[in-house]
């Protein structure tokens, strides 16, 4: 059915890298097969719950654990007191903040409760409903404090504060007062003052949106063992399981080694399953009563108490030349880091202007804490709400120069060579072809129709690379197995099979991937800042190079040659140089069979710091009509572009352009965090936290661009993230453009948009 | 002391007699008494539709009802889509196009397009989306799903 199409600088030629294969998990997942984390049964398991805090703000005065643990079928119940505490991380700070104080309060609130839904103790029991109705015997008792959830608020003085030990960084002289912000981060170039002064036009706006949740649909779960001696195993819903075990080996004070981890099927995490909740006390428990543990939370624990994405207030101002040339931009952005430090502040300041080149620009991004719960990553974390602003205001510019909006791009746009604010020289990139590509996609210059809008957004990521180990096992028969330790969220295990297949130059059927647990591989970072194809996949490429060269060394010693005589093609080792034709071939079969009787199992693994991942973009078009009576908003039309170096497995990275898509236009129209006066949150399940359903949606075009990364073996750059960057944009520039006038506050909900259609009726009249 | 109540049915043709507290959900009932664990949970109030399952024909949402409501029903749930071991056109088209990331609420999209499927053959792009408007995918995008079931209806045609 796919009438989608590629573009762009496509070389090669594959069997398998490039082509939609049978998926490796699909078996598994019509059926009812794959195993989820909620689908692990252990032997006298125990079920946990956790008792949460009602309040946004409050000092613990007393923790009363007795009548619930004097409870038939209760079997232990942990506080913060079972919780080791650590001293507050001290500086100098990285882009990501790593602070083991904060985590084991997070995960267990200590002197203060410090949102609606913080973790105060659990308790583990023979069953749910015990284990459910003990939570509700335990008594608490709160000193209510003031709350504060807007960040533009909780960073001005007098704002009540969440942390009396945290003064702003980077303040000379060291600040007398403690602040909710806790850095800013930014950077600036050229002369703004005189960049302003030399632009024709100089537009500023403010925009705000609210927190959306990443809304995976499998709630978090793992179930905990541990034993006498010391060690635990876990099994979890994770984005990475040798991060969780890191954490939860500092947080805990255990040995590294004592941890085994397995992460399970995971049911979407989106950035939401890169750090742990609900482990520790699981596994707390677990050393308590001598039984493995189950934790399970429920939507409504998942919307209060894990990390949505930051919600945002910021101010922009941007001034160009009639001809379109940007000319001075500066931003400022408060995130809402949540309840401890950490919002994605440097990805913002990289996602701003970063398309374009603008010779005098500053960002500065406020990293503020306030009473909701700690931010998580969102695919792209940082990055949407940034690039709405200055896409929306870059549009504008070229509406009020009479310019094509890509066009106007175009004449800004980065290429190879180019450095961005923050400092990365880009090496090649496809920011012109995915600009080039938009500007000729039909969708482009459509016609439109009565009471719709259009709008147009470029978005920039800069990938990850990172820590990946791999590792091949050839077997007997010449089928091969992948041990991999980046859990698959998006397709993984399907591109590390066609990039192994593709390498050895066999059936893509004989090689079965596989995610395996923490004692079985090197290390792995997470699956997350779409690194995984990238950075896995080299160390993929690596291991099944090894074992072709060991097959090349058993060739060569059954010919009795040299094995640099030998070379590999197409599934073969063939005879090279003088000796080439002269000697049959052996196939990877053949010597798969006489290794055992001669060299020894074949291996192959790699373990690899990925550099070189580099920058993707990726550009939007959105249609978007206004119901005039009610203000209801649907998408009618919506286009994806986006340049992914080298599509492995197109039809996954279509399905990653169409889900990103779907999710901004969900974070644009529908999705928001309401809280009460209180600080309670009010939407605490999915019909009222609403996400898009099908019947909300088009079918989402894509077309896929091909400007291969030099530094891939076969090219690849990651998809998972991009096509999140400018959704939200795009969807929200086509509202605006629908109703003619400026709203700046997401999300862009009916009676927000009938409010600003009668505000323009009235400006009208 | 709970009060347990006797219900016989029929989950995917097989016969079970089992003993159940009033209260327990279907759904629950599905995962942890008989252990078919295909059928998943997302949201526990009936809107995510992962839990989706085919009681007498029809769809029911797991998490909604309880288990003594079944009592003499026929269940079908995803475990029971698959003949002889062999997938059938619907779990095969997801495969084929795409219909799946993280595979979470497959079961449930699975078990609402084969109730559409059996009452509309002929559907329409948008009749698809209507049906499975109550179910939540986030990875997808829904467009492999649709695409999915239309190739079924297509294909049962020839």
């Amino acid at each position: 059915m796919s009438d989608n199409q590629k573009s762009g600088v496509v070389g090669g030629n594959y069997r398998w890298v490039g082509n939609n294969t049978r998926r490796p998990d699909g078996v598994d997942k019509v059926t009812g097969r794959a195993r989820y984390g909620d689908d692990m049964v252990l032997p006298g398991m125990l079920h946990m719950r956790m008792l949460r805090s009602p309040h946004a703000h409050a000092r613990i005065l007393s923790i009363d654990t007795s009548d619930a643990e004097a409870m038939k079928g209760v079997k232990a119940v942990v506080t913060h007191k079972d919780v080791p505490d650590h001293p507050p991380a001290k500086p100098p700070f990285g882009p990501a903040v790593s602070d083991f104080h904060d985590l084991s309060r997070n995960i267990m609130a200590r002197e203060k409760v410090l949102y609606d839904g913080h973790a105060v103790a659990a308790v583990a029991a023979t069953t749910e409903s015990i284990a459910k109705r003990a939570v509700r015997k335990i008594k608490v008792e709160y000193e209510i404090l003031p709350h504060v959830l807007d960040p533009y608020e909780a960073a001005q003085a007098g704002a009540p504060i969440l942390h009396e030990h945290q003064f702003t960084l980077g303040l000379e002289p060291k600040p007398k007062e403690p602040s909710n912000l806790f850095r800013t981060l930014g950077g600036e170039q050229g002369n703004l003052e005189q960049g302003f002064e030399n632009s024709d036009l100089v537009i500023e706006r403010e925009f705000s949106s609210q927190p959306v949740h990443q809304g995976y649909i499998e709630p978090l779960a793992c179930v905990a063992s541990s034993s006498e001696d010391g060690a635990v195993e876990l099994w979890t819903s994770t984005q990475g399981h040798f991060v969780a075990r890191t954490l939860l080996s500092r947080l805990l004070n255990l040995d590294m080694s004592k941890f085994r981890v397995t992460a399970s099927e995971i049911g979407g995490g989106f950035g939401g399953k890169t750090t742990i909740y609900h482990e520790p006390a699981a596994i707390l428990l677990s050393m308590k009563t001598g039984r493995p543990v189950r934790s399970v939370m429920t939507r409504g624990e998942v919307l209060r108490a894990t990390g949505p994405t930051v919600g945002s207030v910021c101010r922009i101002k941007i001034g160009a030349k009639k001809d379109g040339t940007l000319v001075a931009a500066d931003a400022e952005i408060w995130y809402q880091a949540g309840a401890f430090k950490g919002g994605p502040v440097a990805r913002a300041t990289d996602s701003f202007f970063s398309p374009y080149k603008i010779p005098n620009a500053r960002t500065a991004c406020h990293d503020v804490c306030v009473n909701r719960p700690k931010a998580a990553a969102y695919r792209a974390p940082g990055a949407p709400m940034a690039t709405w602003a200055a896409e929306a205001v870059i549009n504008e510019l070229a509406t009020e120069f009479g310019l094509d909006p890509v066009e106007m791009r175009l004449k800004n746009a980065v290429k190879e060579g180019d450095t961005s604010l923050m400092g990365t020289k880009h090496g090649r990139i496809g920011c012109i072809e995915v600009l080039e590509a938009a500007k000729n996609h039909p969708h482009y210059n459509a016609p439109l129709k009565k009471n719709q809008g259009r709008g147009f957004a470029l978005g920039y990521w800069l990938h990850g690379g990172g820590l990946s180990s791999a590792s091949a096992n050839l077997l007997d028969d010449g089928t091969l197995t992948l041990a991999l330790g980046t859990p698959d969220i998006g397709g993984s295990r399907s591109s590390m099979r066609a990039m192994a297949a593709e390498e050895l130059g066999i059936d893509i059927e004989l090689v079965k991937p596989a995610v395996v647990d923490t004692a079985s591989l090197g290390y792995n970072h997470l699956t997350a800042g779409s690194r995984t194809t990238y950075a896995t996949g080299m160390a993929v490429v690596n291991a099944t190079r090894e074992i072709i060269e060991k097959l090349c060394s058993l060739a060569a010693f059954k010919w009795e040659i040299s094995v640099e005589e030998v070379r590999w093609d197409s599934g073969e080792a063939l005879p090279a140089d003088k000796y080439a034709g002269k000697l049959k071939p052996f196939s990877l079969k053949q010597l798969a069979k006489m290794a055992p009787g001669t060299v020894g199992p074949i291996a192959g693994h790699s373990e690899i710091n990925a550099k070189g991942a580099g920058a993707s973009f990726c550009a939007q078009i959105s249609d978007i009509e206004i119901d005039p009576e009610t203000g209801g908003t649907s998408p009618v039309r919506h286009t994806v572009i986006l340049d992914a170096g080298r599509a492995i497995s197109p039809d996954y990275v279509e399905g990653q352009m169409q889900g990103g898509a779907v999710q901004g236009i969900g974070w644009a129209l529908n999705e928001e965090y309401i809280y009460d006066d209180n600080g309670r949150l009010l939407n605490t399940g999915f019909l009222d936290y609403r996400m898009p359903v099908a019947s909300d949606v088009p079918m989402i075009d894509t077309l896929i661009v091909e400007v291969p990364n030099p530094k891939h073996p076969y090219g690849v750059r990651g998809v998972g993230e991009p096509p999140l960057v400018p959704a939200p944009a795009a969807v929200a520039i086509a509202v605006e453009n629908a109703i003619g006038r400026r709203m700046g506050d997401l999300p862009m909900s009916p009676p927000k948009v009938l409010a600003a259609m009668d505000a323009q009726k009235l400006a009208a009249e | 002391m709970t009060t347990m109540h006797e219900i016989t049915l029929k989950v995917n043709g097989a016969d079970y007699a089992c003993e159940v507290e009033g209260r327990l959900t279907l759904a629950d009932f599905l995962r942890h008494q008989i252990n078919l664990t295909g059928t998943h949970l997302g949201c526990e109030h009936g809107v995510c539709g992962a839990c989706t399952v085919l009681v007498n024909g029809k769809t029911a949402r797991g998490c909604l009802m309880l288990a003594v409501q079944a009592d003499e029903a026929e269940i079908t749930t995803v475990e029971g889509l698959a003949v002889n071991g062999e997938l059938n056109d619907l779990q095969q088209a997801f495969m084929e196009h795409h219909a799946l990331q993280c595979g979470f609420c497959t079961p449930g999209m699975l078990m609402t397009l084969t109730e559409l499927l059996e009452e509309n053959p002929h559907p329409k792009e948008q009749d698809v989306r209507e049906a499975i408007s109550g179910n939540i995918c986030r990875c997808t995008g829904y467009q492999g799903i649709v695409a999915a079931a239309l190739a079924v209806a297509e294909q049962r045609d020839c």
